[in-house]
């Protein structure tokens, strides 16, 4: 993975009317990296990546896509990069084929390539067989995929997906995230809106978190997972019949326990490491009977929960 | 843009709205054809042709029979019905269908996407006007019989046009496209400004009714002129000039009477010139067609007008959908 900044946006600001929809947002995301932006509805996911692309202006601060500023050169950036809208549509009267076709000629790519771009696409997306069908069939699954098809018929450098496992069904949503997560791979950078918590961590490096306009936290899952479970990285239950006041003394004591908090017979336990065995020893020897013991590792669910009950 | 023009073409072609619409033009030129036929003679005397000094073959196109309506009144119909028809969901179709954010995250400018639509129209209305002109023209040749009139026919058909009438025929192709257009941009303008389909085409549609069955056909626009410059006999000849002139005026804010003025003086050169002329002025009156160069000065205003009109609407639209937002909801 290189240092070079995919997209680098510097206190960008726009409002609509009175409302600032997107306030000094600052982030970046590093080539052949899977960033994800969450945030919740509303949070301008959408404005930022219009101002991305150069189809929003913004009010202030500066966007830069692989060095070209997307308000003074919105062409040299949607030439390099693929968007996949939230609400993607195709032309109706037009085939599968034809719908890219068209794509592929705004993009001024030599017909006999087009041909074989084409094939190769709908083949990635699984949708060979329908490639001659109107689109007006289409199923909402399919319009998304073929939206996916679309985004890389011009092998682009950098692209943006919105939502795009909406309407899609389980084993497409699978299939849709092996492709995102083969990407970097390929020299392609992705940058991935959603709110779709669990599906942003199984295939993003990286995470921005998006409320109100305001980036409220971003960076690598993993760090973000220490930061958001108190420094640990895993969080242990442990439950007793009757706990002794000594207990909590003693587990603190554990090499590698970081936080402790009890309450009433749970004692929460945050850890850098799988301490269940030394936690377990140390209940069993202070004569607290151990009802249940959980583990679990952070997901971006708490992470993204604690931003949230914070605001 | 050449591949949004090559699109939108491809769409217009294939579409039930293109073949209705070329059906429209065919039922123009049917009754154009059949008008000419049974009441050319007419037309004839009236254009002095059968005197040999006026224009035999743009007669094709100003016949009327009875009921049946002369081909240039039908063709003045359906090019704004096609402009309309043309226009009227080039954008908010895209918005709706979720084309259009799509459509601009290609490298193409945005003013192309409007631009393309707007010039697959216009060649869309030529091809139409073009084909409606031509094939009155190619069955006048070939089919018309006016040895009754009085012509001295070598073959059968009108005689092949004058250099005069083809230049004539031309320059109303030339105007009928540019009233399609700018009826066509009107009902872009509205297709950028209103999101849904319905509107755009119906508000149009409202002010072509407005501006031509009101106005021009029934008369409207005469009463409301009369009611604002009435022409009174007890004034001198002087003011009763400067209302007939201000009448006019008033007429002339429909682009529908603009453009009926404008044919009319294209195709019916012997019609007098468009001012006012008084009984005493025209007693003096040379009875012969106007000059192609006059007719040209006389309806160089309405083109210009027309033109600036087309123009104008296309300029808004242009400058709404650049500052428009792109998102869908």
């Amino acid at each position: 993975m290189t240092d070079k900044l995919a997209i680098e946006t510097k206190d960008l600001t726009k409002n609509y009317g009175k409302v600032t929809v997107v306030d000094r947002l600052n982030f970046h995301v590093k080539e052949n990296e899977v960033f994800g932006l969450l945030g919740p509805n509303g949070a301008g996911k959408t404005t930022t990546i219009l101002m991305l692309l150069g189809l929003t202006e913004p009010a202030s601060g500066m966007v830069r896509v692989f060095d070209f500023n997307s308000t003074r050169e919105p062409l040299k950036v949607k030439r390099i990069v693929g968007y996949l809208p939230e609400e993607v549509g195709f032309y109706d009267n037009l085939t599968a084929r034809e719908n890219l076709r068209f794509i592929a000629d705004l993009n001024n790519i030599a017909p006999s390539e087009t041909e074989r771009r084409i094939d190769e696409v709908l083949e990635m997306v699984g949708l060979t067989e329908e490639r001659d069908m109107v689109t007006r069939k289409f199923s909402r699954g399919m319009k998304q995929r073929l939206g996916i098809a679309d985004v890389f018929i011009k092998q682009p450098k950098l692209v943006i997906l919105d939502e795009p496992t909406s309407g899609l069904d389980p084993s497409g949503i699978n299939h849709l995230l092996d492709i995102i997560a083969g990407l970097p791979k390929m020299g392609i950078t992705v940058l991935l809106s959603s709110h779709q918590l669990y599906q942003v961590q199984r295939v993003c490096q990286s995470v921005g978190i998006l409320s109100k306009g305001k980036m409220v936290i971003e960076g690598s899952i993993d760090e973000l997972g220490r930061e958001a479970m108190a420094g640990g990285r895993f969080m242990i239950e442990v439950e007793t019949a009757e706990p002794k006041a000594g207990l909590v003394d003693i587990i603190k004591k554990i090499e590698g326990v970081e936080k402790i908090e009890a309450d009433g017979t749970i004692l929460k336990i945050s850890t850098d490491s799988d301490l269940r065995s030394q936690i377990s020893k140390a209940v069993v020897d202070n004569d607290a009977l151990l009802v249940q013991m959980k583990v679990h590792e952070f997901s971006l669910d708490d992470i993204y929960m604690k931003y949230f009950k914070e605001n | 843009m050449i591949a949004i023009i090559r699109k939108e073409l491809a769409d217009h072609f294939n579409s039930i709205r293109f073949l209705v619409l070329f059906l429209l033009v065919l039922v123009a030129v049917g009754g154009g054809i059949y008008a000419a036929k049974q009441g050319i003679r007419e037309a004839l005397e009236a254009s002095r042709a059968v005197t040999e000094d006026g224009f035999v073959f743009l007669s094709l196109f100003t016949s009327s029979w009875g009921d049946i309506p002369i081909f240039t009144m039908v063709i003045a119909i359906v090019i704004p019905i096609t402009g309309i028809v043309l226009g009227f969901d080039a954008i908010n179709s895209e918005r709706t269908g979720g084309t259009l954010s799509r459509l601009l995250s290609q490298p193409v400018y945005r003013d192309s996407v409007i631009n393309g639509k707007f010039l697959a129209g216009i060649i869309t209305i030529t091809i139409m006007a073009g084909t409606a002109i031509l094939l009155v023209g190619g069955f006048g040749l070939i089919w018309f019989d006016l040895r009754p009139y009085g012509f001295n026919m070598t073959g059968i058909g009108v005689p092949f046009p004058t250099p005069e009438e083809i230049i004539r025929l031309f320059l109303y192709f030339v105007i009928t496209v540019v009233y399609g257009a700018f009826w066509m941009g009107l009902s872009m303008l509205f297709s950028v400004v209103f999101r849904r389909a319905a509107g755009s085409l119906l508000i149009p549609m409202v002010i072509f009714i407005i501006f031509y069955f009101f106005w021009v056909f029934l008369g409207f626009g005469g009463a409301i002129a009369n009611a604002v410059s009435p022409i009174t006999g007890s004034s001198d000849i002087a003011t009763q000039i400067q209302q007939a002139g201000m009448q006019q005026t008033i007429l002339r804010l429909s682009p529908s009477y603009l453009f009926r003025e404008a044919y009319a003086v294209l195709l019916l050169p012997v019609a007098k010139g468009l001012g006012v002329i008084t009984v005493a002025q025209a007693r003096f009156m040379v009875a012969n067609p106007i000059s192609l160069t006059q007719s040209l000065l006389a309806i160089w205003p309405h083109l210009i007008g027309m033109v600036s009109l087309s123009a104008i609407c296309f300029a808004i639209s242009y400058i709404i959908f650049m500052k428009q937002e792109i998102r869908a909801t």
